[in-house]
């Protein structure tokens, strides 16, 4: 600014001072907070729709295991039992695992080269039922093994039971952490933002004493502040979508591994449902809201401190 | 328009600062306020703008009552009240035009509208070569203007000033008065809080002098 700056005056400046390193420190602290409650908000969403896959996954499929014997016609067992269930409503297919898938299933633990003639292996008919209207498991379990004694109907019901118990504790205690995540989501905004205007302090005093109403130096103050929260949240939000994109893409890429595999089994391919981003955008919005709740209040105490200062404390 | 009636002050448990302090402020009237440093004249300002509340005594503002004045009708009467703070006061990211423009930005006026007023007393106070200048780059005497060219620019009711004259040399001193002087004529009363005998001597004006707590008015 040259002392013979004779031109015109700019543009209104805003009243309150655009940038300041406590304005730079509230962003990140909200940017970083809003980064763990999105990545928590995308957790609990990834477990509660896996736990959900796996609930439906596992009561979509019954099991008929026979189990070989001496001078027993396996075979002929298998037919017999795939025929049984598949006369009853609400079966979809009745499917009998053939020698080499049987084979297949046991190559990991076995390995390859076996006879399945010489190994006392039971055999499988897998049950595909119709999860809105499925059959009578009780009725089935009692013909087939009058039909073929050595063979066992297994409905996955202790599964699924013991499935949903940890699915709804996973599901819980992912609540539980959001919940704390949450909470200091809101004390990081509040005490930030309350950080940053301690600075503009002067500020709000000379607004006041050049006669600005209370209302009009709030507003002054909301929309700066909103504008940062938003920044630092929208930067949050957007590290963690890109957390979720990125796993996503690489589970995806890796899946032919072991351990992936395992991984799938549990949280599907790492694709986050609609909640997940509309979670994002919530934990964006609740931000947002919050340091212009907490801006307004914060300010508004200020004026009141500074009208209701007295000379003596004790007045 | 302004009268303190056995007003008393104490910061915390220490004693008086300002005793039993009565006086009245008429319309369209000029006063000197003095005394000795520490004497009180920062604290009676502060008092006459309710940036404190009296610990006894009446003090009526306008005609009212500041003790049982509602909250929110102080922004209204702050507006008739233009005040130069000792240490200034400027906003440093706002230029000098956007500072001195500050009490008409806050009552909603359209920048087109006060354009031209604020450059007309921004040349008066000497400064009209700087409009765009932020309020770091000023020498003392200069921020000293600008703080007074804001408190003026509504055309207050009252103006206080305290140590007005405190950072300019004695001609920018004779000006700034000549212009206090000015505004008084034109209907604002005016109060200066100075230590400054030579900047009283120039004008016949009422005196109100501070001396341990107590004020006494000549005049």
């Amino acid at each position: 600014m040259s002392d013979q700056d004779t031109s015109p005056p700019p543009p209104t400046s805003p009243i309150v001072p655009p940038g300041n390193i406590a304005g730079q420190a509230m962003a990140l602290v909200v940017a970083i907070m809003s980064f763990l409650a999105c990545l928590t908000v995308g957790g609990v969403s990834l477990v509660g729709q896996s736990a959900a896959t796996w609930q439906s996954q596992i009561s979509r499929e019954a099991t008929v295991q026979i189990r070989p014997a001496r001078d027993f016609d396996i075979e002929t067992a298998l037919v017999e039992a795939q025929a049984i269930a598949a006369g009853y409503d609400g079966v979809r297919s009745a499917r009998i695992i053939d020698r080499e898938e049987t084979l297949g299933l046991l190559e990991p633990w076995l390995g390859g080269g076996l006879g399945l003639d010489e190994l006392p292996v039971p055999r499988l008919v897998v049950i595909t039922i119709d999860e809105a209207a499925p059959p009578d498991f009780d009725g089935m379990r009692v013909a087939i093994t009058e039909a073929v004694p050595n063979a066992t109907l297994d409905d996955h019901r202790a599964w699924v039971g013991r499935l949903v118990a940890m699915a709804r504790t996973t599901t819980l205690a992912g609540l539980g952490v959001l919940a704390l995540v949450m909470a200091a989501l809101v004390m990081t905004v509040v005490f930030a933002t309350r950080g940053a205007l301690a600075g503009n302090h002067d500020v709000i005093e000379v607004l006041h004493f050049v006669g600005a109403r209370a209302g009009f130096i709030a507003r002054q103050f909301e929309r700066r502040f909103m504008i940062i929260g938003l920044q630092g949240a929208a930067a949050g939000g957007a590290a963690a979508v890109a957390v979720f994109v990125v796993t996503g893409f690489w589970a995806s890429r890796n899946l032919t591994s072991a351990e992936n595999e395992q991984l799938s089994a549990f949280f599907g391919d790492f694709s986050m449902g609609v909640s997940a981003y509309v979670g994002v955008a919530l934990v964006i919005a609740l931000v947002g809201m919050l340091t212009m709740i907490t801006t307004r209040i914060t300010v508004l105490r200020v004026l009141y401190e500074i009208d209701e200062k007295r000379a003596d404390p004790a007045m | 328009m302004i009268r303190f009636d056995n007003v008393g002050l104490r910061y915390g448990l220490e004693p008086e600062v300002l005793s039993d302090v009565s006086f009245h402020i008429p319309a369209q009237s000029f006063q000197f306020l003095t005394g000795p440093s520490g004497a009180g004249k920062t604290s009676l300002l502060r008092l006459l703008f309710m940036s404190l509340r009296p610990t006894r005594g009446q003090i009526t503002l306008f005609g009212k009552d500041v003790l049982s004045l509602d909250r929110n009708e102080m922004p209204m009467l702050r507006r008739r009240i233009g005040v130069v703070f000792q240490d200034f006061r400027l906003l440093s990211h706002m230029s000098i035009f956007e500072n001195v423009a500050l009490p008409l930005r806050v009552r909603g006026k359209d920048a087109a509208s006060y354009r031209h007023d604020v450059t007309e007393l921004l040349d008066w106070v000497g400064l009209g070569d700087k409009l765009n200048a932020l309020p770091p780059v000023l020498s003392g005497g200069e921020k000293q203007r600008v703080a007074i060219a804001r408190a003026l620019i509504d055309q207050p009711e009252i103006l206080l000033a305290d140590e007005p004259t405190g950072n300019v040399d004695p001609s920018m001193a004779r000006r700034l008065l000549r212009l206090f002087i000015e505004l008084n004529r034109s209907g604002t009363a005016v109060i200066i809080a100075t230590h400054d005998l030579g900047l009283m001597e120039q004008v016949d004006a009422r005196r109100m002098i501070l001396s341990n707590g107590h004020l006494d008015v000549f005049g």
